[in-house]
């Protein structure tokens, strides 16, 4: 089954998320900030990370950056949601070794159908 | 596949107005150059808008957005941190909340102060042409779904370079990407592939050669490889259309017919469709509009529990289960030599009960700084609106009280603030000429005593002015000239109904809700409230409440066949009266000489015509209680047991009963009803004045009682 991280500090948007992956026949875990997602993807391996950008502690791009360090993550795909949907946050995303980027408004269908670019 | 939402609208409300407290309270601590308050701001204010754009909530997005684009200014460093921004920004959240709060409660809500604050945002903002980013995607939808019915074969070359892979990247997913739009036919080029011992299993070395039959348009092709749209070369170009009838959108056609090679600049075109919803999929549901919302309608009644506190109730129901296995062991077989065990086990089960009933109150338990938080605002802005310099403390935020008292406490605590500040704390002229700091204190104060919260309003202004308060009683009829008063007694005057002094008039503290109600709201949650001040020094008014509404602490009492309860707070003494302390007056009334006081005894009895074991004063027991600070004395024939009752609602299952505030239902099964000690001093009024009336005997028949309890 195909397992996903999703990070967003707001509990109802990784709800959502969550239920949205769910209901599609996704595993998922949760974590609130980039610290917590760092936390449980050194315990567990992931085939797809969603992140917010924007979050307390540790930001999605850090979050990222340390993924990438991790052997297990070298090439899992990461995408960052995100409401700024500037060149420029996609590419310091891009930097940070992200797959991609999905834009919020968050929207189900297109989520779904969105991560089947990266994940079976 | 569509997936319906709807049921998270009510966290995300409960979320938002989380969101906007802590916006508001950040902005009234914020300083220049804090940058992980500003970020925190920032953060609310962006989850907001995130959560209502996801919903639809076209209103709270498009104005979260021109609040989070001043954020984000001030987050860069870009604008600087002006007073005027703050109060703006707060207007702002306050226009967040009334938005939300109408989506919450299926109202309109006042779009004037909306579209002003909007106006001023935009102002501040300087933009010229604002159009808020998202107020057009929304409206995009159209385009992709509708647009290319007519099926056309395309021509993509894909040379994706080495690293392709390495940001998670995988060509096989946007093929499968791919295929979901159309029929796709792959062509790959190995040519670039290099000897086996030369291969570096990291990097990429193929290319293909796509031909896809499909009905999408480019942008949506492109849109497959948006994530790599930097890290290869894309040429997609339009071989044939297969079905030239049917009509196909403008714009997509202009480009379609030549060559374009993916860079930065295309993806604002690609965008717009990325937002549009499902490309292929037609049962897209439409976007969550303003009914689903009808769901989430009265529906915030949740509360948030840490996982501490769930933890410690699975524990302990380990523990019940552990002692239940226990027990029913010992009952299988069952001899007189485990009586001991038996024992030993019940007094187990009693504790293991007792803790679980603890720990079950305690979830409903929230931090008092969910009521106190409102205070630095609404501090803030009585203190431009007087003039007043004025500091709010808080303290005990952590004290804990139940969520329904914590409701109802809010609307009292917030009158007794605005009094503070407007008739507590003193003009500064004032102050500095008694030589005291210009600037004013206030302070909240909660904590934990004995079974109850107690929390503190305190001002350091000028105190009551007891004549002003005697005077203004004399004014309104509520006391003689003749009458000598103690300060309490003076003090309780502040609660008369009809009570208020000129002052109270202004914009202030004249809600419409006074001191009598703020009294009357506090003792309807079986609290009570106390004033203390000291002229030139300062009032303190102290609530008393109780920890919660669901259990209270009885004194079992037996009345006849029937046994009653009554609340331990409201209990002065319980005593066996002494024949020369009693005195008949007029009809059948007695009074009971307690110490400096003559206590009216009521009997139980009588009140609620049962028969009783005792008829007598001299051979009963009194129980003296008091309420809204009149004692009595009840008469019953015995003291039971004091224990904790579950409180029962009466009204839902029967009706209101005067002098009878619930039932609750005792260890053998059997209802016992739960005295209301006001209602029964008012009852006991009542009778008094009919007595005196028909200058004879009259005792309350059930029907007189139920037909009176039905007008209450």
């Amino acid at each position: 089954m195909t397992k996903v991280l999703v990070v967003d500090d707001s509990n109802s948007i990784r709800d959502m998320v969550s239920f949205t992956l769910k209901s599609a026949g996704y595993e998922t875990a949760e974590a609130k900030d980039g610290q917590d997602g760092l936390n449980k993807a050194k315990s567990t391996a992931f085939d797809l990370v969603i992140s917010d950008v924007n979050m307390p502690i540790m930001d999605g791009i850090e979050l990222c950056q340390e993924l990438r360090k991790l052997p297990n993550f070298k090439f899992t795909p990461i995408l960052m949601l995100t409401t700024e949907s500037s060149g420029d946050m996609k590419m310091r995303g891009k930097a940070a070794g992200a797959t991609g980027w999905l834009v919020k408004p968050f929207n189900p269908e297109k989520l779904l159908a969105t991560i089947k670019r990266v994940v079976r | 596949m569509s997936v319906d939402l709807s049921q998270f609208i009510p966290s995300f409300l409960e979320e938002s107005f989380e969101g906007l407290e802590l916006m508001e309270s950040s902005l009234l601590n914020l300083e220049q150059g804090d940058d992980e308050t500003i970020n925190s701001i920032f953060r609310a204010a962006h989850s907001i808008k995130g959560g209502a754009g996801t919903f639809g909530f076209n209103g709270v997005t498009e104005f979260t957005h021109l609040v989070e684009t001043l954020l984000d200014e001030m987050r860069d460093g870009r604008r600087n941190i002006e007073q005027n921004d703050i109060e703006i920004l707060l207007e702002s959240v306050d226009c967040m909340r009334l938005l939300i709060e109408a989506i919450r409660d299926e109202t309109e809500c006042d779009s004037n102060k909306i579209t002003e604050t909007s106006m001023l945002l935009e102002h501040t903002l300087a933009l010229d042409n604002s159009v808020p980013a998202n107020a057009n995607e929304n409206s995009v939808s159209t385009s992709a779904s509708d647009s290319d019915d007519a099926l056309s074969k395309w021509q993509i070359t894909f040379i994706p370079e080495h690293h392709l892979v390495q940001t998670g990247n995988d060509p096989l997913f946007l093929f499968n990407a791919l295929a979901d739009l159309g029929e796709l036919i792959l062509d790959a080029n190995c040519k670039e592939l290099p000897a086996l011992n030369d291969i570096d299993a990291e990097e990429l070395y193929i290319s293909w050669q796509l031909t896809l039959s499909s009905k999408a348009s480019e942008a949506e092709i492109r849109e497959v490889f948006e994530w790599v749209a930097d890290e290869c070369q894309l040429v997609i170009t339009k071989e044939e259309t297969i079905d030239e009838l049917a009509s196909i959108e403008p714009e997509a056609t202009g480009d379609s017919s030549k060559e374009a090679i993916i860079n930065g600049q295309v993806e604002s075109t690609a965008e717009q469709h990325v937002s549009s919803a499902i490309s292929a999929d037609k049962n897209s549901s439409p976007p969550p509009s303003e009914k689903t919302a009808n769901k989430a309608k009265n529906d915030l009644g949740s509360i948030r529990v840490g996982v501490d506190k769930v933890d410690s109730l699975i524990n302990l129901v380990g523990e019940l289960v552990i002692t239940q296995s226990m027990l029913s062991e010992l009952g299988n077989n069952f001899d007189l030599s485990k009586v001991e065990k038996l024992n030993a086990g019940l007094e187990e089960l009693l504790q293991n009960t007792k803790e679980l009933q603890e720990s079950v109150m305690r979830i409903r338990m929230l931090p008092i700084s969910f009521a106190f938080n409102r205070f630095p605002r609404l501090v803030h802005d009585l203190s431009k609106k007087t003039g007043k310099e004025i500091e709010l403390i808080l303290k005990g935020e952590q004290t804990e009280l139940d969520k329904t008292v914590m409701e109802q406490i809010g609307d009292p605590l917030v009158h007794l603030v605005r009094n503070a500040v407007d008739h507590g704390i003193e003009p500064a002229e004032v102050r500095i000429a008694a030589g005291k700091s210009p600037k004013g204190t206030i302070t909240l104060n909660a904590f934990h005593q004995g079974g109850n919260i107690v929390i503190e309003i305190n001002d350091d202004g000028g105190g009551i002015n007891r004549q002003a308060v005697f005077d203004k009683a004399l004014e309104k009829g509520i006391v003689d000239a003749s009458t000598t008063l103690t300060d309490t007694q003076i003090f309780d005057l502040l609660f008369e109904p009809g009570f208020s002094t000129a002052k109270e008039l202004s914009d202030i503290s004249g809600r419409g809700v006074g001191m009598d109600v703020v009294k009357k709201n506090i003792q309807s949650l079986g609290g009570r409230i106390q004033v203390e001040s000291e002229t030139g020094v300062g009032s303190t008014f102290r609530i008393n409440l109780p920890l919660t509404l669901a259990i209270l602490d009885g004194q079992l009492v037996k009345v006849g066949s029937e046994t009653y309860i009554i609340p331990l707070i409201t209990i002065v003494e319980s005593l066996q009266p002494q024949k020369d302390l009693i005195n008949r007056v007029s009809g059948d009334m007695v009074l009971y000489r307690l110490r400096e006081d003559n206590v009216p005894v009521i009997p139980i009895y009588s009140l609620f015509n049962i028969a009783s074991e005792f008829k007598d004063i001299e051979s009963s027991l009194l129980v003296v209680v008091e309420a809204d600070g009149q004692k009595i004395g009840l008469m019953v024939d015995d003291l039971l047991a004091q224990q904790q009752v579950v409180i029962k609602s009466l009204n839902d299952n029967y009706q209101q009963v005067e002098g009878i505030s619930g039932a609750t239902i005792l260890g053998d099964g059997s209802v016992a009803m739960i005295l209301d000690v006001s209602g029964i001093i008012l009852m006991a009024h009542k009778k008094s004045e009919l007595d005196q009336k028909h200058k004879k005997n009259m005792h309350f028949t059930p029907t007189q009682q139920i037909s009176e309890g039905a007008n209450v």
